[in-house]
């Protein structure tokens, strides 16, 4: 469609209003249209299609009063006609009746019930394959497309496709529930929620100079539903150790390259570059988390990060009660990732020999070879036990693995600052 | 919606129970079933004979080809199943979970051809 020339204003505002929308109530739209039928798919692909009609309705006639309303309508009567122009047997006509009920209602009506988190438990689904739960909620929750996500998850926009397809295939066939767990059962159920934002999150921060746009937005729309959880469910305390773990890390950015993008260590960073209305959040959140007294990995990774910050600001060294969290975080988890950064702790109270010793057991661990932040954290403990052959080889390994430039830079500078 | 719960378990497992305990594994297995009933979940349900009792049948240029033994030769088989309707995944979940041979073997859950009503 062409407009003349000067209504490029008009077309300019429909498109400000769709943005908005999508920004805005994208995963409340699917959420509703999806939450009948669970073919999450067909909701998709309706409210795509409206969207469409609204980019070529509205500067003709103008904004509606009630954006959502309009497309959550004219999505309505989309889904409906796709169903009866597939002529699926599976579908009954109650379910069409059900799809119908109330059509012109919505469109009146300003309050869309918000079922975005029974649409990120149905999306986080213990049934769902764990390494597509993250991508899964990115799509339809926030509506990012298979693109953006496939680049950040380091595959192919095709494979990510075909993943996410599958998912939505599986929801609807399964017969996955839209809704959210019963009491008993929701702190598990949530844990694998929190886990798939918490991987959002972790995607987006591996490039920590925020170089890669659709990296950087992904901690942004992680921290976006993080905080979606934590209003929905005020009282979760995972949630609230979640949000508050993400701001800490997010608060640092900054901090984390210098000038020249040359990569900065915690213990190197200056605070003053520290974002402290974030850290400030982040230890409201951690004080409201305890009051419920029921401990979880997020906030005592929320905890970790808040002794990390104590310690740097004041210079008062709390090792002791660090490898303390790191204890009882392995005994939650017990991932040899929280072993290296345990031993590390340990380093700073018994000494490296000490270290590499707990770190021993993590060893044993066959990811760990590929694993770049075990190698580097063995070339500065053995470093300092004065094993330099061994650090210089470790250190040769953690440089291989990484792929950040200027991790590597920091790396190769170490290196090349042991004694011969 | 109608879900086929499988329950998979190794075969010779039961016949090395002593008699107490295959006593005890009927009367769960009873009780869960009643269970089930009471509930008005219940389809259908059976115990299958030993894998050792299965014909596989399939025709090859017009014949049929049947071969004695199950189509898998595995040491976990099907033992029984359960045909149940319930309102979603999660009641079909937590309906398998309490069955018996969830802690003796696996139980598979399995929708049937059909949409949510």
């Amino acid at each position: 469609m062409s407009l003349p020339e000067g209504d490029a204003q008009p077309r300019d505002d429909a498109r400000k209003t769709a943005d908005a929308v999508a920004r805005r109530s994208y995963g409340k739209l699917v959420a509703f249209l999806a939450a009948r039928t669970r073919d999450v798919a067909a909701a998709e692909d309706a409210l795509s299609e409206a969207f469409a009609s609204a980019l070529a309705d509205w500067p003709l006639k103008g904004c509606p009063e009630n954006p959502e309303g309009w497309l959550l309508t004219v999505a309505r009567r989309k889904v409906i006609d796709m169903y009866r122009g597939r002529r699926r047997h599976e579908i009954a006509g109650e379910q069409l009746r059900v799809l119908a009920e109330g059509l012109d209602d919505a469109a009146t009506n300003a309050k869309i019930p918000d079922q975005r988190l029974a649409l990120m438990f149905a999306c986080g689904h213990p049934a769902i394959d764990a390494g597509v739960r993250a991508p899964l909620i990115l799509q339809v929750v926030l509506g990012l497309d298979a693109k953006t996500i496939a680049s950040a998850f380091l595959t192919s926009p095709a494979a990510m496709g075909k993943r996410l397809g599958r998912a939505k295939d599986k929801i609807r066939q399964a017969g996955i529930p839209f809704s959210v767990p019963e009491r008993g059962e929701l702190p598990g159920r949530l844990d694998t929620v929190l886990d798939a934002i918490y991987a959002a999150f972790t995607e987006g921060w591996t490039d920590p100079g925020g170089t890669d746009v659709a990296r950087r937005d992904l901690t942004e729309e992680a921290m976006f539903l993080a905080r979606l959880v934590t209003e929905l469910l005020p009282t979760e305390p995972e949630a609230l150790g979640l949000l508050a773990l993400m701001l800490h890390a997010e608060a640092r950015r900054h901090a984390r390259r210098s000038r020249h993008g040359d990569y900065v260590p915690i213990a190197e960073q200056d605070p003053a570059l520290w974002d402290s209305q974030m850290i400030d959040e982040a230890e409201a959140l951690l004080r409201h988390a305890s009051a419920v007294d029921s401990i979880g990995r997020y906030q005592l990774e929320g905890a970790l990060q808040s002794a990390h910050v104590y310690r740097c600001r004041t210079g008062h060294a709390n090792w002791a009660e660090v490898v303390q969290l790191y204890d009882a975080l392995f005994a939650l988890v017990g991932s040899p990732v929280v072993a290296i950064n345990r031993a590390l702790a340990i380093a700073e109270v018994h000494g490296a020999s000490a270290a590499l010793d707990a770190m021993q057991e993590a060893a044993a661990d066959g990811r760990l070879a590929e694993y770049q932040p075990y190698w580097a954290a063995r070339a500065e403990l053995l470093a300092k036990t004065g094993a330099h052959a061994e650090a210089r080889h470790a250190y040769e390994i953690a440089i291989g693995l990484e792929r950040d430039a200027s991790v590597r830079r920091f790396l190769q500078q170490r290196q090349s600052a042991l004694a011969p | 919606m109608q879900y086929l719960l499988m329950i998979h378990a190794e075969e010779g497992g039961w016949n090395k129970l002593a008699k107490a305990e295959q006593e005890q594994g009927m009367a769960a297995y009873n009780a869960y079933t009643e269970a089930l009933k009471k509930a008005g979940v219940l389809k259908s349900s059976n115990r299958l004979q030993p894998s050792s009792a299965s014909t596989t049948v399939r025709v090859a240029n017009g014949k049929p080809q049947v071969q004695d033994g199950p189509y898998v030769e595995s040491r976990e088989q099907i033992g029984g199943y359960y045909l149940i309707d319930v309102a979603d995944l999660d009641a079909a979940i937590s309906w398998a979970s309490r069955c018996p041979g969830a802690s003796h073997g696996v139980v598979e859950v399995r929708p049937t051809w059909s949409m949510p009503a």
